[in-house]
């Protein structure tokens, strides 16, 4: 995908690992053989997937959108999804507990005590749609419709002060949103170790 | 669980005769005399085997947690095993969201996006393909998370580095499957996604599942136990723990990597300068002593051997190295055949202590030309945020009075 690979460039940019990254994933692709589609299959074992079973467990979502569901939310609405469903073990405002803290911690990644949150570390929003959509909440996963999963989405990003309360969030407009750390992450250096002294 | 594990350990140290004979010479511990010859027939053949009613060794667990046991992990008792493989009922434990329970009649493999022939395999259907069999460790990325910020020194081996395990693992290569599939040579990434609660997700880089991944299916000569995946689960050798997916359901052929949470928020090391490294899949060479270890106690004068395991991501162990004075000299170990790929391996040292307080630890080179490095150089790397990916030396400090206790920041 040009536009992800561009957006690893941006990311690599950022952080003046351009060389690495375009030397890196790209490369990738050109390990093996080229000649493996026109392959005929060997052992003739499996069958073709059923589109309807398949369309289930594809729930997948990429950093330009691709997998995201038709539907829509705003942090208005996803207040009272949150409130029902999130905040027993997410707290009030995100940041309160008992469990994962979703909220706050900018400007804390490079301190002694970071916090890494949706706000302050993720670097995508369709990343925030596909684990609740997937995981969340803990205890009963799967069970919010696609509006409830854009809801609480972004009302976790509305008490990070990424989105507006009244901003719509939907298949096209998700994944357009501009994460704080998008630019924060870098390609595996290591080894690391020994230190080279100059 | 805490009081189970004190008790168990304090009943090893009393009964040492029935463990190793370096053990009791470190102890200087008698056993008592055995019983009087058995007049009475023994238990009948049975179908599945269990250990004896005396063996009382058991993962750790944290139950004083606010988070749910189901997100939680389990550590293998390195200390109380022997050898290279890791009894399948005491291979450590991570899991998401809980270990489901999938029926190997139902459950099944798709193998769908970049390919000319998305494919549907039953469990059955996979063991029917060419298998393979490999002895290699796995290990969880958060292993020996808490040392990066100073760790506890009550802490033991197994608290600290229990989230290593190694077993023969039985299964059919991932390249088999994606060449009945037929592969768009677009394709860079897979994604492998779980049938847990979570439904766990990784993107693993096409390279990796050409070269050596496998869907398994077995486990030192058995089914996976449900904790390691059961019925499938992927195997990516020397790669951090989480990325080889449990109950794996789906293999998605892709041109990008999904940037799912557990590559993002997650499984991603925080640098000083607030930048994170992300993929740091392959895990570096690492050895620890095993035994005695942080809780045991020293004899002074007495035999006692050295015992641990040593392993890497990268190739091959060549040799492991022991320091019994706090670094200023290093002797070699000898190692266990057979040294295998990315396997644990074992190594040992007869030693006596002199009754001196002291420090005492391993380092491991890899068949790379890479040394194992001390985690102070480590933190001089990669700063005290990072949480995963420790691989650093381990030092166990010796008091005067043969008390051994975790001496990373002594
Ligand atoms: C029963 C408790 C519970 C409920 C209810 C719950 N969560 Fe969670 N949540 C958790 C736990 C536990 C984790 C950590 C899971 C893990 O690490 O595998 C988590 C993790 C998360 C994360 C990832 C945090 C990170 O930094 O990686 C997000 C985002 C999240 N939850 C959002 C939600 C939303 C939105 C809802 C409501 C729709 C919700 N949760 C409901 C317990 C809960």
């Amino acid at each position: 995908m040009a536009t992800a690979r561009k957006r690893l460039l941006r990311v690599a940019q950022g952080v003046g690992l351009a060389l690495l990254v375009a030397q890196g994933f790209p490369k990738v692709a050109q390990d093996f053989s080229p000649a493996v589609l026109a392959q005929s299959p060997t052992f003739g074992v499996g069958h073709a997937p059923n589109p309807a079973l398949l369309q289930q467990i594809d729930i997948d979502v990429t950093p330009d959108g691709k997998g995201l569901l038709p539907g829509s939310g705003t942090a208005a609405k996803g207040k009272d999804v949150y409130t029902r469903r999130c905040e027993t073990c997410h707290g009030p405002t995100g940041t309160e507990g008992p469990q994962e803290i979703l909220a706050g911690g900018k400007g804390s990644l490079a301190t002694p005590k970071p916090q890494k949150t949706v706000g302050s570390y993720w670097p995508y929003a369709t990343t925030l749609w596909d684990y609740i959509n997937r995981a969340m909440p803990f205890d009963h996963p799967s069970t919010l419709t696609p509006d409830e999963v854009y809801s609480a989405a972004a009302y976790v990003l509305f008490l990070n002060g990424v989105v507006g309360e009244q901003d719509v969030l939907n298949e096209a407009t998700l994944p357009k949103i501009q994460m704080p750390n998008r630019n924060g992450f870098v390609t595996d250096p290591r080894p690391d170790t020994p230190i080279k002294r100059k | 669980m805490q009081n189970e594990r004190s008790r168990s350990r304090r009943w090893f140290l009393g009964l040492g005769a029935a463990w190793s004979a370096a053990l009791v010479a470190c102890q200087s511990k008698t056993a008592s005399p055995p019983p009087a010859e058995p007049r009475a027939l023994g238990a009948a053949v049975s179908p599945y085997g269990s250990r004896s009613k005396f063996e009382k060794t058991a993962r750790y667990f944290n139950q004083n947690t606010k988070v749910p046991l189901e997100e939680a992990s389990s550590r293998t008792p390195l200390h109380e095993t022997y050898g290279i493989i890791t009894p399948s009922s005491l291979h450590f434990e991570r899991h998401h969201s809980g270990v489901p329970e999938l029926d190997p009649a139902t459950h099944t493999l798709t193998i769908h996006g970049l390919v000319g022939r998305p494919l549907v395999f039953s469990v059955d259907e996979l063991k029917q393909l060419p298998s393979k069999s490999r002895i290699h460790f796995i290990e969880c990325s958060g292993n020996s998370g808490g040392e990066w910020r100073g760790g506890s020194t009550e802490s033991d081996v197994q608290r600290i580095h229990g989230l290593t395990s190694c077993s023969e693992w039985t299964g059919v290569p991932v390249s088999t499957l994606l060449r009945e599939c037929g592969v768009d040579p677009k394709a860079t990434w897979v994604l492998a996604e779980g049938a847990d609660a979570s439904k766990h997700d990784r993107s693993i880089p096409m390279k990796k599942m050409m070269d050596d991944a496998m869907v398994v299916y077995g486990q030192n000569g058995e089914p996976l136990r449900p904790e390691q995946g059961y019925p499938l689960r992927l195997l990516l050798p020397g790669w951090e723990g989480n990325s080889n997916v449990k109950w794996l359901r789906r293999l998605k052929v892709m041109n990008e990597p999904a940037m799912s949470r557990e590559e993002t928020s997650k499984y991603t090391d925080l640098m000083p300068d607030g930048s994170a490294r992300q993929f740091t899949f392959e895990l570096e060479a690492k050895s620890i002593i095993t035994r005695p270890s942080g809780g045991d106690t020293l004899v002074a004068g007495a035999f006692c051997e050295l015992t641990g395991i040593a392993w890497t991501g990268r190739g091959t162990i060549v040799s492991v190295e022991i320091t019994t004075d706090a670094g200023a000299t290093w002797a070699k170990a000898e190692l266990q055949t057979p040294v295998l790929p990315i396997a644990h391996t074992r190594f040992r040292f007869p030693w006596k202590w002199d009754g001196k307080d002291t420090v005492m630890a391993s380092r491991c080179t890899d068949s790379t030309g890479y040394t194992q490095p001390p985690l102070t150089e480590l933190i001089t790397v990669r700063g005290m945020n990072s949480q995963y990916h420790n691989n650093g030396i381990q030092a166990w400090k010796v008091a005067s009075d043969g008390k051994i206790t975790n001496g990373n920041r002594a």
